[in-house]
């Protein structure tokens, strides 16, 4: 680093990009091979492009799908445990307004929304993330009441029985697949969050 | 406190000036999308991983110590729901690694269950013989691994007493089931003695049909459908890892849910 550049504060904490790649290998395996699952037997009028599945066939994919539910599992547990008892998730995604959300929603759409620093986040990034971690947690609750519907009766009574927490499980995805979409455009757009979340400014 | 605040202001200046010229440039904004798409194609084709025998040996051995979990997970106790003969699906599904008109004709005259391995009583079984047994009935949830579940009604045998009149080693880790139509699971000790699991003789009050397994079947409402074999000719307990049909391929043996 030469003399003229100040030494930036660290943006993310190492535990946090640690969590944040895994998290985003985990997931990525988990939506590619739980398309090859949902092919084998579909709950809505269409099927994935076969091509854009991972495990070859619904065994394979299956092993993909309860080999990485262990990372996103794990992983996720270690993320929730120092973002809690770091304090970073009430300062970071905490108080959030509805109104600021929909005044800064407002603003990205017309483009005028400012990123003020890296190390702070807009009311729409923190209804963003705040409903991203909350739609990991459905995702794990209502795999697990499809993956065991008989030994966790509440989860599945909670999802509205096994049919429908097939249903919840999907649409859960959906929405995390949506929220990555729009997540790399951003990334996109602001490469340097990309830098920070590599090498933490 | 000052440096922190000039820091931030850099922040904000750099970033400004990042976004603008991405902006200003939408070429260069078109090749960022391309080369995410590039990325996201090069991701997707990984699907070839599969194919290599060291990724194949590691999901192998998670699948495996996921059966332990499973094991670990099982309550014997624990019932699987039932439901009302209003609730039944029907037609239920016909399901199997062949089509419905292979499904094979056994004839029930001269059918015989071997039962062999950690039993005291090896003699087989005819059919009559188990029809005179106890019997009870269930109506409950198929789940199959594709993920599609049916609700039907089952009669038959409580696999636990049939195992305790052949003289099971109850304490052996494995039943493994031989099948007529070349089929072949085991399951674990715990799950053959659960309350639910059922040496299946009747189909909604007949006799069990050919495409459900004619002469008998194994029902488990707390397995997966492909650990349920149908047309069972042969019996036997064992701590030999038996293994499957299926689960030689790559399904997980425990398959309970």
């Amino acid at each position: 680093m030469s003399s003229s550049t100040l030494k930036k504060p660290v943006v993310h904490p190492i535990w946090l990009r640690v969590t944040h790649w895994l998290n985003a290998l985990a997931v990525i395996i988990m939506i590619l091979s739980g398309w090859r699952i949902y092919n084998a037997s579909p709950i809505f009028p269409f099927r994935i492009p076969s091509e854009w599945t991972l495990g070859g066939w619904l065994g394979g994919a299956l092993q993909w799908h309860f080999a990485a539910m262990w990372l996103l599992f794990l992983n996720g547990l270690v993320y929730l445990l120092f973002n809690t008892a770091s304090g970073r998730l009430w300062k970071k995604f905490f108080p959030l307004r509805p109104t600021e959300v929909i005044q800064d929603l407002f603003k990205a759409l017309r483009g005028k929304l400012q990123h003020d620093a890296l190390d702070h986040y807009n009311a729409v990034q923190k209804l963003a993330y705040v409903s991203v971690i909350l739609d990991l947690i459905l995702l794990v609750v209502s795999g697990l009441a499809i993956w065991k519907s008989v030994q966790f009766p509440l989860l599945r009574e909670l999802m509205g029985g096994f049919d429908n927490a097939r249903i919840v499980h999907f649409c859960a995805m959906a929405f995390l697949v949506a929220f990555i979409v729009v997540h790399i455009i951003m990334v996109a757009l602001v490469p340097r969050t990309l830098l920070a979340m590599l090498r933490g400014r | 406190m000052f440096k922190k605040t000039l820091n931030s202001t850099l922040d904000t200046e750099s970033i400004l000036k990042d976004a603008r010229s991405e902006l200003a440039l939408p070429s260069r904004r078109l090749f960022a999308k391309r080369a995410l798409t590039l990325g996201g194609l090069s991701l997707l084709t990984g699907c070839n991983i599969t194919d290599e025998p060291s990724v194949n040996r590691m999901l192998e051995r998670i699948s495996r110590m996921n059966d332990g979990v499973q094991g670990w997970l099982f309550d014997p106790k624990r019932l699987a729901p039932t439901y009302t003969q209003a609730e039944m699906t029907r037609p239920f599904p016909f399901n199997a690694f062949y089509s419905i008109e292979e499904v094979p004709e056994i004839d029930g005259s001269d059918y015989q269950l071997e039962v062999t391995g950690l039993v005291t009583n090896k003699r087989p079984w005819t059919l009559e013989q188990l029809h005179k047994m106890p019997q009870n009935e269930q109506i409950t949830r198929h789940i199959c691994v594709e993920g599609w579940s049916a609700i039907g009604r089952w009669g038959g045998i409580p696999f636990s007493y049939f195992l305790q009149q052949i003289g099971a080693d109850l304490s052996a880790k494995y039943v493994d089931f031989q099948c007529g139509d070349d089929y072949h699971t085991s399951i674990d000790m715990p799950t053959a003695l659960h309350p639910q699991t059922q040496l299946t003789l009747t189909y909604d009050g007949q006799i069990l049909p050919p495409k459900y397994g004619f002469p008998m079947k194994l029902r488990m409402p707390t397995k997966l459908g492909y650990k349920n074999p149908k047309h069972i000719t042969s019996i036997e307990v064992t701590n030999k890892y038996p293994g499957g049909y299926w689960e030689d391929q790559g399904y997980n043996w425990f398959g309970g849910s």
